[in-house]
């Protein structure tokens, strides 16, 4: 292969064109020239004729935030939730700890004990939303899409560590009772037509 | 012995040992050989079959295919191929997909394999039957995650003894016919067995009752086995790993720490877990479940430690145990030659005194075997030692040699144990009585040294215990015995039946009493050997050419200690025994180099780990807090006679022994500057600290520190050695003997949270229940030094009428009972 196309490094060839601008004055008469231009056109008569004309329409876009908020995305990554399972209200998190293992900017921890009935128990969970990126990584690690994003972007908080625990993050039971739960549809959710690209496997019973 | 060859293993040319296994000899030259059921070291179990090899055109497995020379192996043919895929297909039906919530965490051999293989769809199904998790106490078999390899069997069988786990009966429907004829042909068998089967307790019971290793969790390749203590505690990858020495026994197994977090509200380090290179290295409970001994939240106390340098400038005598590293004794060393203290450490300087009396007879400073000749050896010999809990790893050497090299064992002891008892039944124990040790050792002279060349006054003094004595046996003899019997028989002639007088011979047993001289040896009467004692060794006996013998701590400080130092010599010299003496806590083989040891204490004593006027303790309970084995970086000499390299766990934030030193004049920016500088006449090198390495290679060699010198001295040729002093006896009813369960070994182990043991008066369920005694009495316990009172606990793991007394509980104070000997006479009433 020639690498002719390679070794041409003048990049201001081909579909590159040079826009027409006046030079920069240099001395103080131009300077002065510029000035007195400028101020004389009555460019800020159109943009204030402008103004006004989009308030007497009273056709305004403008959100009242935080009286009236944006409706937001359902693959939008913000402050995490913790589902519930559909069928028993149980808790989706299993403790494998994935999330934690993948978190690139090392924001989650997860503790995890065994419980009464052997099985792995969160005991305790958090996840640091100062130094989280919202990457969306655990929610796309997450084997049982138990961690997801929700929409709740208002976490201001008045120090940098700022940490959110997995009671705060877990679907209120009244509102699970409710099927108020809303599943989120961004990475590491189950995609369109799923089953038909599971290979079955022979089950004898 | 064997002689090397060459094989070829997929066009490489690789020299090898004849008969050493295939799949060793490929993982020695970093040829890789799918193996799951397999152990290095252990007996070839044939459960997973997915080692399958092709040897000179045959399918053989990898794991129990002997090399011979010339053979010609290729690790994967069309054929092969199809049997592991189909085998790791098995292996995964109905294996729960719970890898988020298994503690194996991502290090599952199941899930290597399977991903190794490419096993993407399943061909296989079967009816699942339904699996109950066990608690077994320490451990958690959760037998849905169990792939039936039986290594847990395999290595509590093979490596540690105590034979407590086996396959039990799973329950399950039979395989769909169809799959025999369709399936590959290994695969269907191994599927078959793995379907009728899961691990279970040997005992039946419910709870496990073994001597609590945790080696058969430790080998579980998948999650199925687990320690209880750590299940769902911590994924694995979480941990950092740090590798180190254990510092609970004088074994010196390398141990790998692993810690992180205590957990979300507690950022400090804690410790999680340890674990061990299974495939070289044996744990013992102690080494895996008591490792959070460290001085916790120890702060540098300016004021204690201007109090300790005073008390330095007082002192005359430092005391001390021998749980230190080289480095510190030769800290303690350095500060005796500036200073003149006494350095005081008196199961050290019995050792001392043991090995100095030894090297004047053998020629070398030190015994002349370690633990892995021990291992290699068939014919183990065990005197003076509590074997099970002194030195955990002899015990395993003793049950691998009697398991893989179909060796045979005698095991001389006061105390019955019955775990050595069930090791195999090429073991015979025979138990004597306290102070007859000598008598062994001159029975054990009698019995295999070479006549010749021994001391003319040995052998004639030996002869002495000879005498022919007369004896009626009876015998069973067959005899001939001719009789008629008459028989109808059908003439052929005529067709007739006739009576005909036919004459039979038929062997006839007969019993017939005679009397025959035989020898009668009186050395067997004086160690108390059974009847049948002569049959027993002679069939023993049969095909052995590698004797061993392992020395333990009872003779140190037993009252002819000398004498007993000496016989040990002239059994190794002329018996051709290798010897092994296992010294009685972690470094004191290490102590007993380095350091030059008084016997007597001064005024004013400094106690490190043990009391003194002014204390030094890594127990936190000290004047001036020391930093624990697993807070330290240094070497430790093991019984292997190897300097291993063990470098800190947890941190540590106080003052340590190197900063006393420095304060006192000594310069010296870290203790592990002091490496370098030991004793090179004493067999150690000169080597920094930071280039000692600490793994083992894929062919199973332990690159770990160095090995020390055996260094020579100048002996006398006529060896002479004291006749058995037979006034020696303990009187009194009861004898007591200082020895700890297993799994406990010191104040350290005590402390662990892991190791529940609870010290007390141990007491055989034999001695219980014939005497007047209840388990959980208080009693006063009286000796000729003194008293104390404790409360009974009843141990199934000893048999007999004397009851042990542990030093693992310094509060007990049980040492000062005792007069120097592990045993003594005492009284014991209820309070």
């Amino acid at each position: 292969m020639s690498l002719e196309a390679f070794n041409n490094r003048n990049v201001n060839e081909g579909d590159y064109f040079l826009v027409d601008i006046e030079d920069y004055p240099t001395d103080g008469w131009g300077k002065f020239k510029r000035v007195v231009k400028r101020t004389f056109k009555g460019e800020l008569f159109v943009g204030l004729w402008v103004v006004l004309r989009e308030m007497i329409k009273f056709d305004i876009h403008t959100v009242q935030y935080p009286e009236e908020k944006m409706p937001i995305g359902p693959r939008y990554r913000a402050v995490h939730e913790m589902k519930r399972l559909w069928e028993s209200d149980a808790e989706r998190c299993i403790g494998c700890g994935l999330c934690e293992k993948i978190c690139i900017s090392n924001c989650i921890r997860i503790d995890t004990r065994i419980d009464e009935n052997s099985r792995k128990e969160v005991s305790e969970y958090s996840i640091n939303l100062g130094r989280c990126i919202y990457c969306g990584y655990c929610a796309e690690v997450c084997p049982e899409l138990a961690i997801t994003h929700g929409g709740e972007y208002e976490n201001a908080s008045d120090q940098r560590e700022h940490f959110i625990m997995y009671e705060d993050m877990l679907t209120p039971i009244d509102k699970m009772k409710a099927g108020a739960q809303l599943e989120f549809e961004g990475f590491g959710s189950i995609t369109p037509h799923e089953d038909e690209r599971v290979k079955k496997t022979p089950l004898a019973y | 012995m064997s002689k090397t060859v060459t094989i070829n293993i997929d066009g490489k040319e690789i020299q090898t040992q004849e008969g050493e296994y295939i799949l060793n000899a490929a993982r020695a030259n970093d040829i890789f050989i799918p193996a799951i059921c397999y152990l290095t070291r252990c007996s070839p179990t044939l459960a997973c079959r997915i080692c399958l090899v092709e040897a000179d055109g045959k399918q053989v497995y990898a794991c129990n295919a002997k090399a011979k020379d010339g053979m010609n192996i290729t690790t994967t043919t069309p054929n092969i191929e199809k049997e592991r895929r189909a085998i790791m297909e098995v292996y995964d039906v109905n294996h729960p997909l719970q890898c988020g919530v298994c503690d194996q965490s991502g290090e599952c051999e199941l899930q290597n394999y399977t991903l190794e293989i490419g096993v993407d769809s399943q061909s296989y199904a079967v009816k699942d039957v339904a699996r109950v998790a066990k608690d077994w106490g320490h451990l958690h078999y959760d037998p849905g995650l169990c792939i039936v390899c039986e290594r847990c069997v395999t290595a509590c069988k093979d490596m540690i003894g105590d034979n407590s786990l086996k396959t039990v009966p799973r329950g399950a429907d039979a395989l769909d016919a169809e799959y025999k004829a369709s399936m590959p042909k290994d695969a269907y068998a191994m599927w078959n067995k793995l379907n009728k089967s899961v691990i279970g307790l040997t005992s039946g019971e419910e709870m496990l009752d073994c001597t609590s290793c945790g080696e058969c969790a430790a080998v579980c390749p998948v999650g199925a086995l687990v320690d209880t203590h750590f299940m769902y505690t911590t994924n694995a990858w979480e941990l950092e790993k740090i590798p180190a020495t254990c510092g609970h026994c004088s074994a010196g197994c390398q141990i790998t720490y692993e810690k992180k977090h205590a957990s979300i509200d507690n950022p400090q380090e804690k410790l999680y877990r340890v674990t061990n290179e299974w495939n070289y290295v044996s744990l013992c409970g102690a080494g895996r479940y008591g490792f959070d001994y460290q001085n916790s939240d120890v702060t540098k106390d300016e004021e204690a430690f201007n109090k300790a340098v005073e008390a330095f400038k007082k002192a005359d005598t430092i005391k001390f145990t021998s749980t230190i590293t080289n480095e510190e004794a030769l800290i303690l060393e350095k500060l005796k030659e500036k200073f003149g203290y006494k350095l005081v450490n008196d199961e050290a300087r019995a050792f001392q005194n043991f090995l100095n009396d030894y090297s004047s007879v053998s020629g070398t400073r030190l015994y002349g075997s370690d633990l892995k000749e021990t291992m290699a050896a068939n014919f183990i010999v065990s005197v003076g030692s509590a074997l099970k809990s002194d030195n955990p790893n002899a015990r395993y050497s003793l049950n691998n040699s009697l398991t893989i090299n179909k060796g045979a064992g005698l095991y001389f002891h006061p105390v019955s144990d019955p775990v050595i008892n069930g090791l195999s039944k090429n073991i015979l124990s025979v138990t004597h009585k306290p102070l007859q040790e000598e008598a062994v050792m001159y029975l054990l002279l009698d019995l295999f040294a070479d006549k010749e060349k021994l001391p003319k006054e040995t052998v004639d003094y030996l002869a002495s215990f000879h005498s022919t004595k007369k004896v009626t046996i009876t015998e069973t003899i067959k005899e001939k015995v001719v009789e008629k019997v008459i028989e109808k028989k059908v003439n052929e002639e005529t067709g007739e039946e006739q009576e005909v007088e036919v004459e039979k011979t038929k062997m006839v047993p007969k019993k017939v009493s005679k009397e025959v001289e035989i020898d009668d040896n009186a050395l067997l009467g004086m160690v108390g050997a059974p009847e049948n004692f002569n049959e027993t060794l002679e069939k023993f006996l049969k095909k052995k050419d590698d004797f061993a013998l392992i020395v333990g701590p009872d003779f140190y400080n037993h009252p002819n200690a000398t004498n007993l130092a000496k016989l040990v010599a002239l059994v190794e010299k002329y018996a051709g025994f290798k010897v092994v003496m296992i010294p009685a806590l972690t470094n004191t083989l290490g102590v007993s180099l380095i350091n030059e040891l008084s016997d007597s204490e001064g005024e004013y004593v400094i106690g490190y780990n043990t009391k003194g006027d002014f204390t030094l303790s890594a127990l936190g309970d000290g004047d001036l807090d020391m930093p624990a084995m697993n807070q330290q970086e240094g070497t430790l000499t093991s019984i292997n006679k190897q300097v291993n390299p063990t470098n800190a766990a947890m941190s540590y934030g106080g003052y340590e022994l190197n900063d006393i030193a420095n304060a006192l004049g000594l310069e010296a920016e870290l203790t592990i500057n002091y490496t370098k500088e030991l004793p090179t006449a004493k067999g150690f090198q000169e080597v920094d600290f930071d280039d000692l390495e600490d793994y083992y290679t894929n062919a199973g060699e332990e690159i770990r520190g160095y090995k020390l010198k055996n260094m020579g001295r100048r002996v006398s040729s006529e060896p002479k050695v004291e006749k058995i002093d037979e006034t020696l006896a303990l009187d009194g009813e009861t004898i007591i003997y200082l020895a700890n369960p297993v799994r406990q070994f010191s104040d350290f182990t005590n402390k662990t949270t892991n190791l529940d043991e609870v010290s007390g008066l141990y007491m055989s369920e034999e001695f219980l229940a014939s005497s007047e005694f209840n388990e959980g009495d208080s009693v006063r316990i009286k000796t000729q030094n003194g008293e104390l009172v404790t409360k009974i606990v009843s141990d199934n793991k000893i048999a007999g009428a004397i009851a042990l007394l542990p030093t693992f509980d310094s509060k007990l104070n049980s040492e000062a009972l005792f007069s120097g000997y592990r045993f003594t006479s005492a009284s014991i009433e209820r309070v």
